[in-house]
């Protein structure tokens, strides 16, 4: 059974039923899920958590859903494992890699997407739409693929066609813009406006945010149940950072881990960095900045829940922290030969700011730390090409030999 | 009659210019301001503009011109 007992305003407090909508209609702030949770407790258990499906639909209880008509194609409860080897490498005894490029489209977007695409079907829509230029879009397609809906897709003209066959494979209707991003922004706010459909992150927004919970909810229980020491995640628009937290603290006001005391680290690409920068200068304003990253899957230039992602960083006692381009890559390929996860640019970014809060102090030795891996690598394969270095021979075993030098 | 909901940040420079002021003089566009927070070196406003889709994007395209950078109210809606 659903929880969930309205929306609420994250400013001016004014609360909604919960209904399709974007933002708050007195103040245009975002609005949030709101749950009765004391009934929720009487009703969760760790044992009845445990005996769930091994995905993120043993949270059910937690998420803003009606029945159990969930659209899903299996996303969740991906490993969460220890990774000694980089853990050596940046000084760090007790390091977690929760890799969530394991998810059915290969990025934590699935997660949000599932509780997204689960509303709109509940509120009766027969179409989707998003507009990304990869893991959401491919997202949005694959669960509108399942739930029978149509799905629109925007996606800026200059986007390499190569990044979309991992969407167009589930036939979406793929819709090219001619025009910048800030272009595609401005059109998508129409299209909300002027169509019925459910569009992921904006009229479903509140519901897409609550399906990132539960990457927390997940660590703690494969904890053993508790809460990390200190988390490394990146942000774009900040909703995963401060849904990671939102789930950690549900779980203690809930009874079934104790106090959080967890420290938030968020990381950003340098050449899309308002968060960061905000955090650095101690600011609470968020300055939307033009992205100029190859870090694309978090380049967000004005991040709607930047401000929020900002106060649980500074709230929590952790930080944030950014990387270049060249960190990020260099981050790919640590994590990748020390580990063998091949994680996405923004995996890099996390991988290299983890590196600089471990150098730094911030993040001590024997703290248990969570690095969040939330996509992989091959879609935008590319950006590290350079790897490929072989050794060339003929097919005999004297030019192998002699090539690498090794006698038989 | 349209409605667009729009967060402007003003520059430095601009701090002290009555842009909105102006925009709803120079065009047939009704402001009505939310939020703000505007201190000596930056500020920021959240409103909707009420009127017609083509005075509303005439209005904009202005605003923007002065060197306000004009966002929509939901943040970035493109996602990776």
């Amino acid at each position: 059974m659903s929880f969930a007992t309205g929306l609420r305003c994250r400013k001016c407090g004014q609360e909604y039923s919960l209904q399709p909508i974007r933002v708050c209609d007195f103040c245009l702030s975002p609005v949030e899920v709101i749950y009765d949770y004391k009934a929720m407790a009487g009703e969760l258990s760790h044992q009845k958590v445990s005996a769930g499906p091994s995905t993120m639909w043993r949270y059910r209880d937690l998420l803003p859903v009606k029945g159990e008509g969930e659209i899903d194609i299996g996303t969740g409860f991906t490993p969460l494992v220890k990774a000694d080897n980089l853990g050596r490498e940046l000084g760090l005894g007790q390091l977690y890699i929760k890799n969530d490029c394991l998810n059915p489209t290969y990025s934590f977007k699935d997660r949000a997407v599932s509780v997204a695409v689960t509303k709109a079907h509940e509120f009766g829509f027969d179409t989707v739409a998003c507009a990304s230029t990869g893991n959401l879009a491919a997202s949005v397609a694959a669960h509108a693929a399942k739930a029978n809906m149509k799905a629109y897709v925007f996606v800026p003209a200059n986007v390499e066609p190569g990044k979309l066959v991992g969407v167009a494979i589930y036939r979406p209707n793929l819709v090219t813009v001619d025009g910048s991003y800030d272009d595609v922004n401005r059109l998508c706010a129409g299209v909300s406006q002027s169509y019925n459909w459910g569009f992921i992150n904006i009229n479903l927004r509140p519901y897409y945010a609550e399906g990132s919970k539960t990457l927390g909810f997940e660590v703690a229980e494969q904890l053993g149940w508790r809460s990390p020491d200190c988390v490394v995640a990146p942000a774009a628009s900040g909703l995963l950072f401060t849904r990671i937290w939102k789930g950690l603290q549900e779980l203690s006001t809930l009874k079934l881990i104790g106090p959080v005391n967890t420290h938030m680290y968020l990381t950003q690409a340098s050449g899309s960095s308002p968060i960061v920068h905000a955090f650095d200068v101690g600011s609470l304003h968020i300055h939307p900045v033009t992205p100029k990253t190859i870090v694309t899957s978090i380049a967000i230039g004005n991040p709607a829940d930047g401000y929020y992602a900002l106060m649980v960083a500074r709230q929590s006692g952790g930080g944030a922290s950014s990387a270049t381009d060249e960190e990020a890559i260099e981050g790919m390929k640590l994590l990748a030969q020390t580990e063998g996860i091949f994680a996405e640019a923004a995996g890099g970014v996390v991988i290299a700011g983890l590196k600089k809060l471990a150098a730094s102090g911030a993040i001590k030795r024997d703290q248990l730390t969570v690095a969040f891996i939330t996509g992989a690598g091959p879609r935008t394969q590319e950006i590290v090409a350079d790897v490929v270095q072989s050794y060339r021979v003929q097919p005999t075993l004297e030019s192998f030999n002699e090539v690498l030098g090794l006698k038989v | 009659m349209a409605k667009r909901q729009v967060m402007f940040t003003f520059p430095r420079k601009l701090i002290k210019e009555p842009v909105i002021y102006q925009l709803s003089r120079k065009f047939e566009v009704v402001t009505n301001i939310r939020r703000a927070d505007v201190s000596e070196d930056r500020g920021w406003v959240v409103l909707e503009l009420e009127g017609d889709d083509k005075e509303i994007d005439a209005g904009i395209n202005w605003v923007k011109e002065t060197g306000v950078r004009v966002d929509p109210v939901v943040g970035d809606i493109v996602e990776g």
